[in-house]
């Protein structure tokens, strides 16, 4: 037990301790993994009261996560290296006071309020009453949470890209092949088309311009394809 | 966890991983001079010693303005993340650790590789170890999802996330056998996540050694022992899996599960000099659109089997 | 470890991740600041399914959603960064303020 309280200890040090270096540390990359040791800290916190499923659960999604993350830190700030020392905040002040505020508040209403005695003891397989919890009783939960990221993946998806149908099949739609920077081999709509090697993925000025005149397309309409009018609305 | 772990589990269980990382590159070494054309190929098996011996003594380089921390943690985390992988693994019939959600810590495990080449990457300060953990992470957004729909399958099919109750649920039928898209990408992804063979570029020749471009001394020996630590575990995870673990007539467990580990490793260290390289921007269309349907409906078929 | 220490290690870390999104420019900052709020709510949900009602899955649960709620979070903001970043090369909160009243 008491080796438990230490790791414990430990662990949460090391994790508010990593937290505050995110906002302290001028590298992106280090900020970034100073997070991921934060979390890190939280999924083997969790490993010491039996929530043995979720800690590592937590462990994988957030190593994921924050690589996603880094990718995109870097991607969006100027001097993600932090080589030149930096400072980009606002309200560092109030802020500050704020924070420590909340704290205190929380942590006053921690030790203050009287929580309810604990009732009952964790069943031998925790893992398997999460499972039949959520397929159960909560599947309500389970089947909000499928949905939420089922609308998210969709919104992301609208929301980054800058490419929308016409500009991977062509202003008619008539492109057997659609014009992907990544490929998009597998998405053939028709095989016939042997000519389009060049426009897929290798140099990225080919793969933005689609080409829907380019097929053989023998039952082609006439349109007109403005060649200025490519991407990139 | 059911038993005491025994301690000679705990000092044989790193001896083992060494010996499996050093055997297949001893492997790699070999049919690298056969396919080099050197003369007596077999002399090229005390290659991988020899490299040790000039790592541990060579001088370190240095780059402009390096994050060593990063790189550091990047390098030992490669070796970590496989022996840490690796303790849910049964040795014979026991494992050191036997952790009630094994096949979901063993996954977690080898997504931290994703932070270590990334970091191995960024460290240096240099391009091509930086492309190198860019080209990773495309990678592994390609591999991970039929990955972890092949480790869920097996984990269906014997209805528990421990490992040792997916060996013991193969005591008729291996996975491999009655799950076998399962198992193929298993392997697939095995080859993607210890950045071995046809899907390397993550450290291909093309930018100059990638990741470990930048790296020399020790820092390069604990990177590579890293990586032969990596697919041995890759190779090992496939046995408890999909191969029956240490299930086998005659012979006792653990010999079994060496056997059979030897096996899965001389596959992919063999593989790595017979298949070409696959661009990871191509692999990943071949992923998502073909593998992780394929695991899906093999893991509808399995949980109707189940059932 | 009782309750009042992970609740005490919940509102540390919830705090820090308040103080970052009060004070970060850098959207991507902020949404770091978020991620370590949310973790904060994560350290909670598991001590109170630990140390007030371990027999019901409730408060795995909510740590289930929490999780899921900070992957989303993620991709959310995520996206709407790049649009904004492509509609506008905008990357910071101050350049964001349309909606201020």
């Amino acid at each position: 037990m008491t080796l438990q309280v230490i790791a414990f200890w430990a662990l949460a040090v090391a994790s508010v301790a990593s937290g505050m270096a995110v906002f302290i540390v001028d590298s992106m990359a280090r900020a970034t993994f100073a997070l991921l040791a934060s979390l890190l800290s939280v999924g083997l916190a969790f490993l010491l009261i039996d929530l043995e499923y979720l800690g590592v659960l937590v462990i994988l999604m957030m190593v994921m996560e924050m690589l996603i993350m880094a990718v995109f830190m870097i991607m969006y700030m100027m001097n993600p290296a932090g080589l030149m020392p930096m400072k980009m905040v606002h309200n560092d002040r109030a802020a500050m006071v704020i924070a420590a505020g909340v704290f205190v508040l929380l942590a006053l209403g921690a030790f203050v309020t009287p929580w309810p005695r604990r009732r009952g003891r964790p069943p031998a397989d925790v893992t398997g009453a999460l499972g039949l919890s959520i397929m159960g009783p909560k599947m309500l939960v389970m089947m909000v949470i499928g949905v939420a990221i089922l609308a998210t993946m969709i919104s992301t998806v609208v929301l980054a890209t800058h490419r929308g149908r016409y500009d991977r099949y062509g202003d008619a739609l008539e492109a057997r092949r659609p014009v992907d920077p990544g490929g998009g081999r597998l998405a053939v709509r028709d095989d016939r088309d042997r000519h389009g090697e060049d426009r897929y993925g290798d140099h990225p000025g080919g793969a933005q311009q689609p080409h829907p005149d380019h097929g053989p397309g023998p039952s082609s309409p006439g349109h007109g394809h403005d060649p200025s009018h490519g991407h990139g609305h | 966890m059911h038993e005491v772990t025994p301690a000679w589990a705990l000092i044989a269980f790193p001896i083992v991983l060494a010996a499996l990382a050093l055997l297949a590159a001893t492997f790699d070494s070999v049919l690298t001079a056969v396919a080099t054309g050197r003369p007596a190929p077999l002399k090229a098996m005390s290659d991988p010693l020899r490299e040790v011996a000039r790592l541990v003594v060579q001088q370190r380089r240095r780059t402009f303005m390096p994050d060593i921390l990063l790189m550091r943690i990047g390098i030992f985390t490669l070796v970590v993340a496989a022996v840490l992988a690796g303790v849910v693994l049964p040795l014979g019939d026991r494992p050191v650790a036997d952790l009630s959600v094994g096949i979901v810590w063993f996954n977690a495990m080898e997504v931290c590789v994703w932070g270590s080449l990334w970091l191995t990457g960024w460290g240096p300060n240099s391009v091509y170890p930086l492309t190198g953990g860019y080209r990773f992470l495309a990678q592994g957004l390609a591999y991970e999802l039929p990955h972890m729909f092949a480790l869920i399958t097996a984990a269906l099919g014997a209805g528990s996330l421990r490992i040792g109750d997916v060996v013991g649920a193969q005591r008729g039928l291996w996975f491999a056998v009655w799950m076998p898209v399962a198992f193929a990408v298993y392997l697939i992804s095995a080859v993607a996540m210890a950045f071995w063979g046809p899907m390397n570029q993550a450290v291909g020749s093309d930018i100059a050694g990638g990741v470990r471009a930048e790296l020399s001394g020790p820092d390069r020996l604990i990177f590579q022992a890293g990586r032969y630590a990596l697919l041995a575990v890759a190779a090992a995870a496939a046995v408890p899996l999909f191969l029956g673990g240490g299930v086998g007539p005659v012979l006792p467990a653990w010999l079994w599960t060496a056997l059979k580990t030897i096996a899965v490793l001389a596959v992919l260290v063999w593989a790595k000099h017979r298949l070409p390289a696959i661009r990871m921007d191509r692999f990943m269309e071949v992923s998502w659109m073909v593998l992780i349907p394929a695991t899906l409906l093999q893991m509808l078929i399995v949980g109707i089997v189940v059932l | 470890m009782g309750l009042h220490a992970f609740l005490l290690l919940a509102s540390a870390l919830f705090a820090i991740g308040l103080y970052g999104v009060l004070s970060q420019q850098s959207i991507v900052m902020l949404m770091m600041g978020l991620e370590l709020m949310i973790n904060g709510l994560i350290v909670a949900g598991g001590a109170f399914w630990y140390h007030v009602a371990p027999a019901d899955a409730d408060g795995q649960v909510l740590v289930l959603v929490a999780v899921t709620v900070m992957a989303l979070e993620m991709a959310m903001g995520f996206a709407v960064v790049t649009a904004i970043f492509r509609a506008r090369d905008v990357d910071m909160t101050d350049d964001a303020a349309d909606l201020k009243g």
